[in-house]
């Protein structure tokens, strides 16, 4: 690949005695939506808190659009957008101060503030819920008002930590809709987190992440075709099982 | 930019406390229970010696508003860090801790939010107590502001020190039956500490190492136009010492918030 957005080598991680990602390495390229595939438990929170430092890897380097993460972190961070898995809005507050808040973290002036939160808003069509308290809102909109968030500050990379569990199937495939377009218009690259395969595309960059070891990194489709399968479904249960072995 | 941040951090905990605006009256109505009703009972029991900086007799309402202006505090510590708990089991504190800004900044900036919030609720406390006709001096209102923010910090740093130990909201009850009420009634915020040594000795000497008995003595003579050098430095080295590990605490590397995340 070339000048990859993202680089992720060796990666390791332990829970106590419990290896929970194992030399795990990819690449991400720019403007690309990349699904991560796993079950529950194969290490994609943790690669997840890692990549935004929650958790810090005592093995493997990240470097983000050449920075070394663990050399200049806070300029890393700067770069990475999160959706985590758990709603993380502040119930009480509107969606307009849950986003202003956000942006004071990243230290964005008030101006420029106003004016994303505008452009945001209305890239996921929440403008006229500006003033509603989160708490009104529905949990298609809150995940919205998240990603919308994630985004104020600019990032190269936003990543998407399961950022559809619990919604319906037709607010997933709208949100999934809103996010293969944002990566088309705006250049970001997305790495979202799924267990749910009927979320993957066969136009989608795959990592398929098992017992937290990158078992796959190709476009969907081609490894589809080249492993002679006809569904996702299908090709998530190859690996599956390989990774079980 | 940090500025923006520290008004950003500011704001949204002000927003909260405006939002749950019951906090303001719950954490009113302990100390005027302690000041309206204890009081009543115990200031025939417990008679106040004229002891620094006090230079006449005063009523037992007057010696125990410093106490109750630090039992306010403390209460407030011990619910920022409840909600810190609450925010990091929610998820809205990794929102924090993600920011590019030096973490030791965020976590010092909302040490001052709260500290802020904090001092806002003993003004009200204050006030009712004016309305109370249980006084201090005028200028003492303001002379104590420094005592109360150093004091307000150092309550805010246990709670977030508290808070980066503790795993679970469950476990909080144990946090208000082992730091919270050993604190207040250790201290000198209900009793002079003479009165403390007169029943026991090994008692006092507790007391005398509780820095919330020196937050409460700072308070005091602050109220009094006076400075308390002794206090002054307890409190402010505990709340150093409170600040560092609690930063430590938050560490991704050394952290004791270290834990299994889920996926």
């Amino acid at each position: 690949m070339s000048n990859p957005v993202l680089t992720v080598e060796q990666l390791g991680y332990y829970y106590g005695p419990k290896q929970a990602l194992k030399d795990v390495s990819f690449a991400l390229d720019a403007g690309q939506y990349y699904a991560l595939l796993g079950p529950n438990g194969a290490g994609k929170s943790t690669l997840f808190s890692i990549l935004c430092q929650l958790l810090q890897a005592p093995q493997g380097t990240i470097t983000v659009n050449g920075i070394n993460a663990a050399r200049q972190p806070r300029q890393v961070l700067k770069q990475i957008g999160i959706v985590f898995q758990q709603p993380t809005l502040d119930l009480d507050l509107s969606v307009e101060q849950n986003l202003a808040y956000h942006a004071s973290l990243h230290g964005l002036p008030g101006a420029v503030t106003k004016q994303r939160i505008s452009e945001e808003l209305a890239r996921f069509d929440m403008s006229d819920r500006r003033q509603d308290k989160v708490r009104s809102l529905n949990g298609g909109h809150r995940r919205r008002v998240e990603i919308a968030r994630a985004l104020l500050h600019q990032p190269a990379i936003l990543l998407l930590d399961e950022a559809t569990v619990g919604l319906d199937q037709s607010t997933r495939d709208t949100m999934n809709d809103h996010l293969r377009k944002l990566c088309s218009e705006s250049g970001i690259t997305i790495l979202s987190s799924t267990h749910l395969i009927d979320e993957v595309r066969p136009a989608d960059e795959l990592l398929v992440l098992i017992n937290g070891q990158i078992q796959l990194q190709q476009r969907c489709a081609d490894a589809m075709a080249s492993l002679q399968l006809d569904s996702v479904q299908a090709l998530y249960r190859h690996f599956h099982q390989q990774g079980e072995r | 930019m940090y500025w923006t941040c520290f008004v950003g951090v500011l704001k949204r905990e002000l927003l909260r406390f405006w939002q749950q605006r019951s906090r303001l009256i719950s954490a009113l109505v302990r100390p005027l229970l302690w000041l309206v009703v204890f009081a009543a009972g115990f200031r025939a029991a417990l008679g106040v010696a004229i002891i620094p900086p006090y230079e006449t007799y005063i009523t037992y309402e007057v010696y125990i508003i410093p106490g109750l202006a630090g039992v306010i505090m403390l209460f407030n510590g011990m619910q920022s860090s409840l909600s810190m708990v609450y925010d990091r089991e929610m998820g809205s504190m990794k929102v924090l801790l993600t920011s590019p800004m030096p973490r030791p900044f965020l976590l010092v900036s909302k040490l001052l939010a709260g500290a802020f919030i904090s001092m806002l609720q003993v003004y009200a406390f204050f006030a009712i107590a004016w309305l109370l006709e249980v006084q201090a001096e005028p200028l003492g209102y303001l002379l104590v502001i420094p005592a109360l923010l150093l004091t307000a910090l150092l309550l805010g740093a246990l709670g977030l020190l508290l808070s980066s130990f503790i795993k679970q909201l469950e476990n909080f009850a144990g946090v208000m039956n082992f730091v919270v009420f050993p604190m207040f009634f250790l201290s000198s915020a209900l009793y002079p500490l003479w009165k403390m040594r007169e029943s026991s000795e090994w008692l006092y000497w507790i007391c005398q190492f509780n820095p919330f008995t020196h937050a409460v003595e700072l308070i005091r003579f602050a109220l009094y136009g006076q400075f308390n050098g002794q206090a002054a430095l307890v409190t402010g080295v505990c709340t150093l010492v409170f600040t560092s590990l609690a930063i430590w605490g938050y560490d991704p590397k050394r952290g004791m918030v270290k834990r299994k995340v889920g996926g």
